[in-house]
């Protein structure tokens, strides 16, 4: 007589023919010894092994649109904190900019006439001016008169070489040295002359590339003009009362305390640059999606006939959905891993190729932000195919070869 | 008391329509069949035998009609009914054994019981019918590296891993030898035999369908 396994349990009927009944302790063991990961994740990362150059390029792609993120973000970042960082260190209280200059920009200049009067106020102790100009994208070379700066700052702390003894004399610092394989006595070309570095000094200070202010200035034609006085009070806590004080002196002149013009150093001071920002987060959003998009699309016209297994097992289209969207995720938190790792390579290479003006920060705040960006993008590229996958006929994929 | 039968349809209509053309495929297909009945279905090409395969395992919606299995009335059931019923009621064995090929053997039995909401290793009744299959030792190598038969067996392990109240099989031994074919025939009339289980096997082969304890021939869309 047939045993009846119907729907009740087929193999426990087979068991109980055997002579054994599944014991408590089997589910146990068996349940100890199961892989924690879940089959769909399985399937998932099988599917992405399987088709191994797609999900590989999948990835360069997605890392790339978070590299370029990272890399902007981190540039904005580096060039802004290294500048004001590098002008704290000069030490002044009160810096005199000429009027309509812009943050970034050196172009506007005022008379040299200008440091006479602000020696002239009161509680000013030292008083210096520097005339700066660029010589190349990111790059830019600073006029100093060395007595006042040094009475100024304290002076620059030499690693080897002297201080300006030639008008042809250059004085770079550290960085710019090892970036450019500089030495003292060495010649360089910059600002379409020849220049022989007499010092060089260690970083952090005002600039990168000093000369003497007077042969800068000649050199450009600008006599007597400065870019920018830095001013040393007597006492640091009368600032904000002797910034007031120039206002009144230096009419439309741009008057800072050094805190007030170093929490400019933001993307929000600099013109165009946050619409730069959301351009490139934009440009990134767009390269994922795209390439996800394409990406799954070929993926489920591939796994047509899988999807048809699927749906013949009893996959509901949400299943296949889900399925996809998994696959999505990890090549979008993969591809935002290597773009992650991939903006130390850019920073590497920007420190090792691009003028000393360039720096590129790495921003852990933005990790996550460029990742999402990577996740929203792909998600959006993934939705199509997801669905298209999600709609098929199961007969016409089970016929799909 | 008599059991009710586990399939029913009662004139079956299936009409495909491509562009203008409307290409009736059944044409009224009346026919029971009883739990624990091992049948096979015989025809020549075009006749209906995969359209009726496709509507009794919910993979498309008969035309006109009505289909009953294990219960359900197919008929009025909307496409997550037929999902539903594709999950639970019936178990599937096609020709090109239709294998997951990124997964193991043993993982391709396993995501039918994922797909069903089962979650875990495979229970030990299922591992029995594993040994009675003769898969025991191929378990863990992916369809590429195993024969036809074998394949083909994993199939008939997924195919009654969530313990279906019937199992559909379309040309099970169609790619097969004659040695896998026996095989496979012979597991499908053992689970049968044995088990109870309902198979509905679709064939062009008459040695194949004299495994059946009943066969049913098909011509024109209809049963004759």
């Amino acid at each position: 007589m047939k045993k009846s396994w119907g729907r009740r349990g087929l193999a426990s009927v087979f068991l109980r023919s055997q002579g054994s009944q599944p014991r408590p302790q089997d589910f146990f063991t068996l349940s100890r010894l199961y892989p924690t990961i879940s089959l769909i994740n399985k399937l998932v990362l099988e599917n992405l092994k399987h088709r191994w150059l797609r999900t590989a390029l999948s990835i360069l792609a997605i890392s790339i649109s978070v590299t370029m993120v990272l890399t902007l973000v981190g540039l904005s970042h580096g060039v802004l904190r290294d500048q004001a960082s590098r002008t704290t260190r000069i030490g002044a209280d009160i810096l005199v900019r000429p009027p309509g200059s812009s943050l970034l920009s050196f172009d506007m200049a005022m008379p040299a006439g200008v440091l006479k009067k602000v020696e002239e106020q009161p509680h000013v102790v030292s008083a210096s001016g520097v005339l700066i100009q660029g010589t190349g994208l990111f790059a830019s070379i600073t006029g100093i008169d060395l007595p006042s700066f040094n009475r100024l700052s304290g002076g620059f702390r030499f690693l080897s070489g002297r201080a300006f003894q030639k008008t042809d004399d250059l004085i770079i610092d550290q960085f710019y040295a090892d970036q450019h394989k500089l030495h003292v006595g060495d010649v360089v070309q910059v600002a379409n002359r020849p220049w022989h570095v007499c010092g060089i000094v260690e970083p952090g200070m005002l600039a990168r590339m000093f000369v003497q202010l007077s042969v800068l200035q000649e050199l450009y034609s600008s006599p007597n003009k400065l870019s920018i006085i830095y001013v040393k009070l007597d006492d640091h806590g009368r600032t904000n009362a002797e910034v007031e004080a120039f206002k009144a002196v230096l009419k439309d002149y741009q008057i800072y305390s050094m805190e007030e013009y170093t929490s400019l150093f933001t993307e929000n001071s600099v013109p165009l640059l946050k619409q730069f920002t959301v351009v490139i987060i934009a440009l990134g959003v767009l390269v994922g999606f795209l390439f996800v998009f394409l990406s799954m699309y070929t993926a489920v016209l591939e796994r047509t006939r899988e999807i048809g297994i699927l749906k013949a097992l009893g996959a509901s289209p949400m299943y296949v959905l889900n399925v996809l969207i998994r696959e999505t995720l990890m090549l979008a938190l993969a591809g935002s891993i290597v773009g992650i790792l991939l903006s130390f390579a850019t920073q590497w290479v920007i420190k090792t190729t691009s003028p000393g003006g360039l720096i590129q920060a790495i921003v852990p705040d933005w990790w996550p932000i460029a990742t999402a960006i990577a996740l929203g993008g792909s998600l959006l590229g993934a939705i199509y195919p997801g669905f298209k996958a999600a709609r098929q006929d199961a007969i016409e994929a089970l016929a799909y070869d | 008391m008599t059991k009710p039968p586990m399939i029913t349809a009662r004139g079956l209509e299936k009409t495909y329509r491509t562009g203008e053309v409307a290409v009736q495929a059944l044409r009224g297909v009346d026919l029971e069949i009883g739990e624990g009945e091992f049948v096979a279905i015989v025809g020549p090409s075009g006749s209906g035998k995969s359209t009726l395969f496709h509507i009794l395992g919910g993979l498309t919606p008969p035309s006109k009609g009505a289909v009953t299995i294990a219960g359900t009335e197919l008929g009025s059931i909307s496409d997550s009914g037929r999902t539903e019923l594709r999950k639970k009621t019936v178990g599937f064995v096609f020709q090109k054994y239709n294998l997951l090929p990124t997964l193991t053997a043993r993982e391709n039995i396993e995501i039918a019981r994922d797909i069903a909401g089962r979650k875990g290793p495979l229970p030990p009744e299922t591992e029995a019918i594993i040994q009675l299959l003769g898969l025991s030792q191929r378990m863990d190598h992916k369809p590429r590296a195993m024969s036809g038969g074998e394949q083909q067996r994993v199939a008939i392990a997924r195919a009654i891993v969530n313990h279906p109240a019937i199992l559909l099989a379309d040309e099970p031994t169609g790619n097969l030898d004659t040695e896998n074919s026996t095989i496979v025939l012979g597991l499908l009339r053992e689970l049968n035999h044995r088990f109870g289980q309902t198979i509905l096997m679709i064939t062009h082969n008459p040695e194949a369908a004299a495994y059946a304890d009943r066969i049913v021939t098909m011509r024109d869309g209809r049963v004759v």
